[in-house]
This record gives C-alpha cells, structure tokens and sequence, in this order.
C-alpha cells in the first residue's frame, strides 16, 4: 500500500487549508531548525492531565507495537536462537556479518536495489507524463482522471494476482504477446521473466499515487506563472523543463521517498503473491527475505539483523529527506 | 458597564530578551471609546489580549470594574471581543454563532432568543440569522462579528484591528457603524489599530504606543496638536509631519542656510528637531526656498513634495495657487514644533506668546484642512 | 498557448487503457467458465455464468476447515478496513488535539516519540511484532488485527496538519464565549474537521482493507481470514491443479477490489483533497 511508511514532515511550502471562513492573515509559523518547538497555538488550554488522557490511547499502542517490537528487533539481531527454542546465546555482530557476508545476501541486494530503481523511475515518469497530459486536455479531463485514479485502491495481492493472470502460462496475452517476438515468456519459472513482469505490476500499482500528486502539484502552479512562461519561451518542451518542473521538484522529491519505500516495502505482497511461496529460483526484494528467514527458516538473530539493516536504509532515507528539506526552506 | 484599570502592566515571553510591553499605566472610563495605535509590533495587540485574558499578565494588575482580573479566565471576565478576522463559528449559522456564548452561561432560551433578536435589529442582520458565514459579505460578517459581543451585554467591547480585513470603502462605513453603537449602548470600549485615521476618528482618547511603551494619551486633537514626541508627529496625520533638523540661534530658527524667526518662545538653544505640519506652511517672498520634485493632486488640495535645504518636505497648498519649480516658504505663526533632537521629546515653548495650537486651525480656516 | 493536440489523447488514451484494461478484463473473464478461458484465454466480452461464479466464491465453505466462504472474508476485510479506520480517526484525532491546543511538559517530546513511528515500516520490525502478539495471546481476534496496525502516527500527523491550519481566533473566541476543553472539542472542532475526517476515514479504510502480510500472519484460523488472505489461498490451492479456478480467481480479485475502488472513485474529491492537502 503507498502510504505504509510514510517519511511525511511538516511540510513548510503546505498551504493552510481554506474551509475556514478567514485564513489567519500571517502564514503560519516556518518551521525552522534547530529552535525549540514554539506553541502551535497562540492560545492554548493548561489543564495538567487533559492532554495525557487524549494522548494515552495513541501511546499505549505506539509503545505495545512499534517500540517494544522495534527494541526486540534490536535485541535479537545479536543473539542466536537455538532452533529448538531453548534460549538463545548472545553472538555479537554475528548476524549482521552472516547477513552482509553472504553472497545470496548481496544478490537480493543488487535485486532489490534493481527493481526499486527501476520501479520508482517508470511508475514517476509514468506518473508525471500522465499528469501533464491530464492537466493540459479540457475535453475528457475528468474520465482520463477517474481513470487513472481509479487504480489506486487496488491491493497489491490483488494486483500480483491479475498479473499473474496476465502473465499465465496457458491464457496470459502478454505471454502470447511475446511469443509473437520469439520470447518464450516463463513467469514463475525464468527468474528474469518473472522480474520483468514483478516491476511491471508494481508500476501499474504505483503510477495512480504519483499521478495523483503531480497532477495537484501542477493545479497549484499559479495561471500568472504559467502565462510569464508563455511569454518568455515559445517551445513548450523547454518552457516545461525549465519553468514548470522545477516547480515540481517539492512534489518530485517527496513523492521519489514515498516510491522508493514503496518498492522497497509495499511490493511484499505483489512478490509474494507472484512467486507462489517459491522464492529459490525467483527474484524477491530484502524485506521478502526477512520474512522468510524469519517465518519460513526459523532464524530469528538473522532475520532480526536484516530488519535492522533496512531500517537504517529507511532511517538514512528520511533523514536525507529532512536535510533536504530544510534546505529548501531557505529558498523556498 | 465597567472602568478598565491597567497599572503598571508588562508582558515578557518566555525566552525573549526584552519585554515586548512595557509598564503601562491607563485608566479608562466606564463608556470610555479608547484606541490603542501604533505600528506593527508595538505592542498594541499584546496589551489589548492580556485585558482579554487570552495572553498571561507577567506583571503588574488588570481590573475590571473593581475587580482584579490577572487570573481569570477570559470566558469570565465579563468582556466580548471583536478579531480582525471575525472567528465565526463557520460551521454554525448567523443566530447560532450569537447564541453560543449565551448558551454556554446557560442563559435561558427565551433571553437568548430576545437578544439576538435585538441585536438583529440593531445591525441589520435579521434577514440572514440562518444562513452560514461563507455565505455573507466581508462587513456581514463584521456586523456577526459585533452581533456576537453585544449579545452578551459585557462590561467592555474589545476590538483587535476589526476593520483590517475590510476594503477601503467598507471600512470607512464599519467605522461609523461601530462609533454609533458604542455611543448608543455606551459600553466601555478598547480598541486595536495600526490605522492614525481609524484612531483619531473612533476614540474618545488616543494611546499611542511605540515599542512597547506609552509614548502619549490624549483626545485626538490634542495629540494631532501637540505631538509629544516625534514619533507621535510623524505617525499620527497625513501627510506625516514634516521633521527638519534645525538650529536654534537666540530668536531664529536656522535650517540650512536659511534663517527665519522662531515664533515661539523657547528656552533651548542649539540643535533641535523642527516639526511643521504640511497646511501650516505658506508661500512666502522669501523664507525657505523650497524646490519641488513633484505634486500629488488630491482635488481639494494638492501636496507638494521636495527639498528645503537637501531635506525632505511637504507642503499642502489649495488646488488653485499657482506653483513655479523653486519658491519659498514660511510657517504658519505658532505652528512650528521642536523637539529634542536626540530623545525625540517635544521641548516646552515656555512663556510664549503664541496661541495653543487647537486655535491655529480655526484661525486658518481657508487654507486646506488636514487630510486626515 | 497551450493548444491541446491530438497527441496528448493518444498518450492519455493509452494511459487509461494501461491502467483500466487490466481491471476490465478481470471483470469480463470472471463471468465465462473455468473450460472457457482454459481453452479461449482471457476475454473482454462479458459471458453467461458471472452469478454462479459469483455465488459460489461467495457462499462455497472452502478451505481446509471449511470455515470460510467469501461472504465471511468479505465481512472480515470490511471489519479491518472500517475497524481500522475508525480507531485511527479516535486515536489520532484525541493526540493531535492535546499536541496543538493544551500547554504541557514534555509536548515536544511526546511529539517526536509519536512521530518516530512514521520512519518505520511495519515490515522491517514483523517478526518480533508477532512475537509480541503471540506473546499477548492476541493471535487470531479482531484486536490482534486492527490495533497493532494503528502503531503509526500517519492520521496525528495528519490531523496535527489541519488543527495548526484552523485559525487560533476561533479558540480565542470560543474560550470568551465561555468554552472548556470538550465543548471546544465537540462543539467547535469536530464539526469543523468533518470533511478531513471524511478523507482520512476514506484513505485508512483502503489502507486496513487492503493489508495483506501483518493479516497473513495473524489469522492462521480461517474463520478470521480477509479477502487478501483468500487471494493467497486460492493460488495454494492452484498450483497442481489440471484446469484452475481461474473465474473464480477473478471473482474473488473483483470483490477485493471493488469495495475500495468505488469509495476512491465516488468520493474522489474528497480523497484527493485528503491526500495532498496533508499528506505531504
């Protein structure tokens, strides 16, 4: 799903939403680093307990469900479970060194940074061509973006299946399609096969979210912007490189986090929808292998190593994302 | 119906350096109109919320009526306010948005049905009472706005800059709306503006404030009249005073090169700020000379700008006098104001012979009046 | 300017056919037979046996207990994806309100420990979060479903986002109008917020509805099985077989998809404005 893991930070170019009467004169406060956190309100209620009570249902399970389980996860990645459940002796960096010395390892790897590449650059561009083309057209505009839309609400699994389908063996078209080429197309059996038609379903999955975005961030580009641009560059591909796109790039940037944690994570059930619980001739992404080292192979300080791996992959994501960020409110 | 007591007032947030106001000290009258101007940041709207309860009091006392209000609740404080943005209740209609702090203090429905009513009544509402606020004008809105303090029969009226949101039109019509219904309820009255005109047009007393502190408290006039300092001149009027530095020499006055008589008697001696508003300056054989840079036409007179002496200067002249590029100019007997030229301060023109300001206006009569 | 040409609805045509032809074909060839499209292959032409397809996905006790039919996968998925949306609506609503209008220690604090949770996926952190549910015996119950999924701070953000943008003089001028913390809450914020809840109910529901590993692992009893899990089922049971169940595939794959299709599609505005008015 595309907003699972979501990197979202107060987003300082956000317009304050307008079904108040009045919009408070002032933009609202700029985020700034490095200062201590002002009031959200100018006025506020001092009541000691009030808040913790509103705040005690979010937290209890915040704490029962991400910081207990993220601790164990920390924890267990240096110990060794013995297979028979009879406790388990601490073994350092072991599984860390297990997980990154391992050749199979450093192939999923090299898989799963591939297919994010590739998942998240097709399902952009796709996106992004979509949305120009959506915003320019008058005739048909609302049925190209139901359309387009309409996608995003279907699950993952469920799209792994229809590509399965698609992809079959006996009534696939896009089998039939490729046979026309001389390619004998095997999904589920050829590992690249089964690759091309993993990216191709999870860009399907995907191209509505960004579609969705783009299409947004290129309504709020003001008319006045649009007609200066007209007046000072005749060729429209130009005119879009260089005067609408980069007033694109907030909405790109943020949406290119949000893909890459997408194809990192969310495609879990595409995967695993479309290897048919066998993964060993199939390519499957880093989280996929957690899950099965974990669940499948019984090895919990492994599969624990290798979650803590991903999350300093997410970790160093969002905080690339926050410099970013940050950078951008200066001359924003 | 209540007096505002504020004595000795300040208001630090925390983790700012200086105070952003400063030990006030005012006394308002009950059914007084008071307006509390000055320039962004001064410190108006701080004052006028820390009346309101809406910001903590960080010394000094606050009373209302007789009683000491520092730490009450805003709701119990017996006041209504008016915002710059209104703060309707967008979700609730007209009738609704009035009666909610009736209903609050579980005033019966009957009262509450009765002084909405007449609130109604008084500010034209009565054809909108069940419609939402997206669905009314900007002054509509106001007018809501106002519905909703009078409803609640207060002991004071507290409005932060409620005419900013409006445009120019409107705001001068709001504005005659708002001194009619204070007059006629006769509820006291604080009220927050960045606008000298709105100020000296609204209040029965004028506070002008600058960086946190008092710098004058007068009727409009008198302030208009005798600036107490030359902010005060330079902010309250239009076209700001003029403000030349100047020298003193026994009985004349030296600007530059030039050398007219003083006007006033006064005992300071030496470098000074001369003050002199536009319409107290005549064409004159000789006197300042004066070059213009340009002129704007205001119809009922015209504003004359350029340089005496490489300083700026305005001058306002009736729309038929005849203007060549260098002329020169004189001050209206009695009118020039000096000030210190390092504190700003207005310097006493003890013993002088000249009459108080108010009767230079009424002896000018045909010269243009002030723009105000 | 910017002339329209025929170009851009080539490009856009055949976005949607991208798009749209997948779901469509699904919709036709769910309504032939098993044979038919064993023999023809996939079809874009409705057929003749869509209600006995349909009936039997829905009503057919299947699995290995023989617990579960489509009906009850279906009212399990709505459990999840309305569960799920509500608590989060409750839950995150009541810890943004005490984030952006109560005055306490430790606000900015509790502030980051909240929003921590953003950074991490529920994916990289599963096993010892099914740990912790095997542990709390909350395998295979609706609470072990729903609640470990509400552990992110995705609606406080967004909640956070829109109370900050509400302006501060409508508290100020409900607290001289004599307001208390609920009153303010109920009478004011609630009804003001009620197209955002709207678009946040609408987002978490095909969130919660289309969850597939954390219900994978929860629900190892079929009676507690979701439509996601089913998809998973019926390609267990595919493998091996002579001539697989594809309508009946496509069945079950139109009724996983339809519910939040249609609530994406009909409340489209609501939806998006939802989306990209917080969610960056």
């Amino acid at each position: 799903m595309s907003m699972g893991p979501a990197f979202r930070i107060d987003d300082p170019a956000k317009a304050p939403m307008t079904d108040v009467t009045q919009p408070t004169g002032a933009a609202r406060p700029r985020r700034k680093p490095r200062r201590p956190a002002e009031p959200a309100k100018r006025v506020q209620f001092d009541r000691p307990l009030l808040p913790w009570l509103f705040l005690l249902p979010q937290l209890a399970v915040i704490f029962v469900f991400f910081y207990w389980p993220s601790a164990q996860a920390i924890t267990s990645s240096f110990y060794l479970e013995d297979p028979f459940g009879f406790g388990a002796s601490f073994v350092g960096l072991d599984n860390y060194r297990d997980a990154l010395g391992s050749a199979e390892y450093r192939r999923i790897a090299g898989f799963t940074t591939l297919f994010t590449a590739l998942v998240t650059a097709l399902s952009l561009g796709l996106g992004l061509l979509f949305a120009v083309k959506a915003d320019k057209v008058i005739r048909g505009r609302s049925t190209y973006r139901t359309a387009l839309i309409s996608v995003y609400a279907v699950a993952p699994p469920v799209a792994g299946l229809m590509g399965m389908m698609l992809f079959d063996q006996h009534i696939g078209p896009f089998v039939t399609l490729a046979a026309q080429f001389g390619w004998n197309m095997q999904v589920g059996i050829n590992y690249w096969d089964t690759a091309f038609a993993m990216i191709l379903v999870s860009v399907w999955k995907q191209v509505p979210y960004n579609f969705i975005f783009f299409l947004s961030g290129l309504q709020g580009i003001p008319a006045s912007v649009r007609e200066a641009a007209v007046i000072d560059c005749k060729n429209g591909f130009t005119r879009f490189r260089t005067a609408i796109l980069p007033l694109l790039a907030p909405t790109a940037f943020f949406l290119l986090i949000i893909n890459i944690t997408y194809a990192l994570f969310d495609t879990f059930a595409v995967i695993d929808v479309m290897v048919k619980d066998k993964p060993a001739n199939n390519p499957i992404t880093l989280v996929y292998k957690v899950y099965n080292d974990g669940f499948r192979g019984n090895d919990i300080g492994g599969s624990a190593a290798q979650s803590v791996i991903l999350m300093v992959v997410v970790l160093g994501l969002t905080l690339v994302q926050f410099r970013w960020l940050e950078r951008r409110v200066h001359y924003g | 119906m209540a007096s505002i007591d504020i004595s000795n007032v300040s208001k630090t947030y925390p983790g700012a350096s200086a105070p952003s106001v400063s030990d006030i000290n005012l006394s308002i009258r009950d059914g007084e109109f008071i307006v509390l101007v000055g320039p962004s940041g001064c410190g108006k709207s701080t004052l006028l919320r820390m009346v309101a309860g809406l910001e903590d009091i960080t010394g000094g006392e606050v009373r209302i009526g007789d009683r000491l209000v520092n730490g009450v609740d805003p709701a119990d404080r017996d006041i209504a306010m008016v915002f710059q943005n209104y703060a309707l209740y967008p979700h609730m209609t007209v009738r609704e948005n009035m009666a909610y702090g009736l209903k609050n203090r579980r005033t019966p429905p009957t009262e509450i049905a009765t002084r909405v009513a007449e609130a109604a009544r008084m500010l034209e509402l009565g054809p909108y009472l069940d419609r939402k606020p997206r669905a009314l004008s900007g002054g509509q809105r106001q007018r809501v706005a106002m519905g909703r303090a009078v409803v609640r029969q207060p002991a004071a009226f507290l409005f932060d800059e409620p005419l900013s949101n409006l445009d120019a039109k409107l705001r001068v019509s709001m504005r005659g709306e708002i001194r009619r219904l204070q007059k006629r309820l006769g509820t006291t009255s604080l009220y927050v503006t960045h606008d000298q005109l709105e100020a000296m047009t609204l209040a029965d007393r004028l506070v002008v404030l600058n960086a946190g502190r008092i710098e004058q408290v007068g009727a409009p006039l008198d302030i208009y009249h005798t600036p107490a300092s030359t902010f005060v001149a330079s902010f309250i009027g239009s076209p700001a005073m003029n403000l030349l530095d100047a020298e003193i020499r026994g009985t004349r006055l030296h600007i530059g090169g030039a050398d007219l008589p003083l006007g006033v008697n006064t005992a300071a001696q030496g470098q000074v700020t001369a003050g002199v508003r536009a319409e107290d300056l005549y064409l004159a054989a000789d006197g300042l000379p004066f070059r213009v840079d340009f002129i704007e036409e205001l119809g009922a007179q015209r504003l004359v700008h350029g340089h005496v002496e490489g300083q700026p200067l305005t001058l306002a002249v009736a729309p038929d006098v005849a203007l060549s590029d260098a002329v020169h100019l004189a001050i209206r007997a009695g009118a020039l104001h000096l000030f210190d030229t390092a504190s700003g301060k207005r310097l006493p023109a003890s013993g002088t012979g000249a009459r108080p300001a108010r009767a230079t206006e009424e002896m000018a009569g045909a010269t243009a009046r002030p723009l105000l | 300017m910017n002339r329209v040409r025929p170009f851009d609805h080539f490009v856009l045509i055949l976005g949607t056919l991208f798009m749209v032809l997948p779901v469509a074909v699904a919709v036709m060839t769910s309504t032939h037979t098993a044979v038919e499209i064993h023999s023809h292959g996939l079809f874009l032409t409705p057929g003749g046996h869509g209600a006995e397809t349909y009936a039997t996905v829905l009503t057919r006790q299947g699995g290995f207990t023989g617990q579960v039919t489509g009906t009850r996968m279906m009212m399990n998925s709505l459990i999840l994806g309305i569960g799920f949306a509500v608590g989060k609506i409750v839950l995150s609503m009541a810890a943004a309100y005490a984030l952006v209008y109560f005055r306490f220690r430790f606000a900015s604090f509790l502030f980051w420990i909240i929003f921590t949770t953003l950074l991490l996926p529920l994916e990289v952190r599963i096993m010892p979060s099914y740990q912790v549910m095997s542990d709390l015996g909350l395998l295979n119950s609706y609470t072990g479903l729903i609640v470990p999924l509400l552990a992110s701070a995705t609606g406080t953000f967004y909640f956070r986002q829109f109370f900050k943008s509400v302006p501060d003089e409508l508290l100020e001028a409900a607290r001289i109008d004599g307001a208390g913390p609920f009153k303010f809450l109920i009478d004011v914020l609630i009804p003001l917020s009620r197209t955002m809840m709207a678009a946040i109910f609408i987002i978490m529901f095909v969130y919660g509805w289309n969850q597939y590993l954390w219900p994978m692992l929860m629900t190892t009893e079929e009676r507690f099985f979701t439509l996601m899990r089913g998809i998973k089922q019926i390609l267990q049971v595919w493998v091996g077989s002579q001539i697989p169940d594809y309508n009946e595939a496509f069945a079950l794959a139109i009724l996983a998809l339809a519910p939040p299709v249609l609530v994406v599609v009909v409340f489209q505005r609501w939806f998006i404005k939802g989306l990209t008015e917080s969610d960056k």
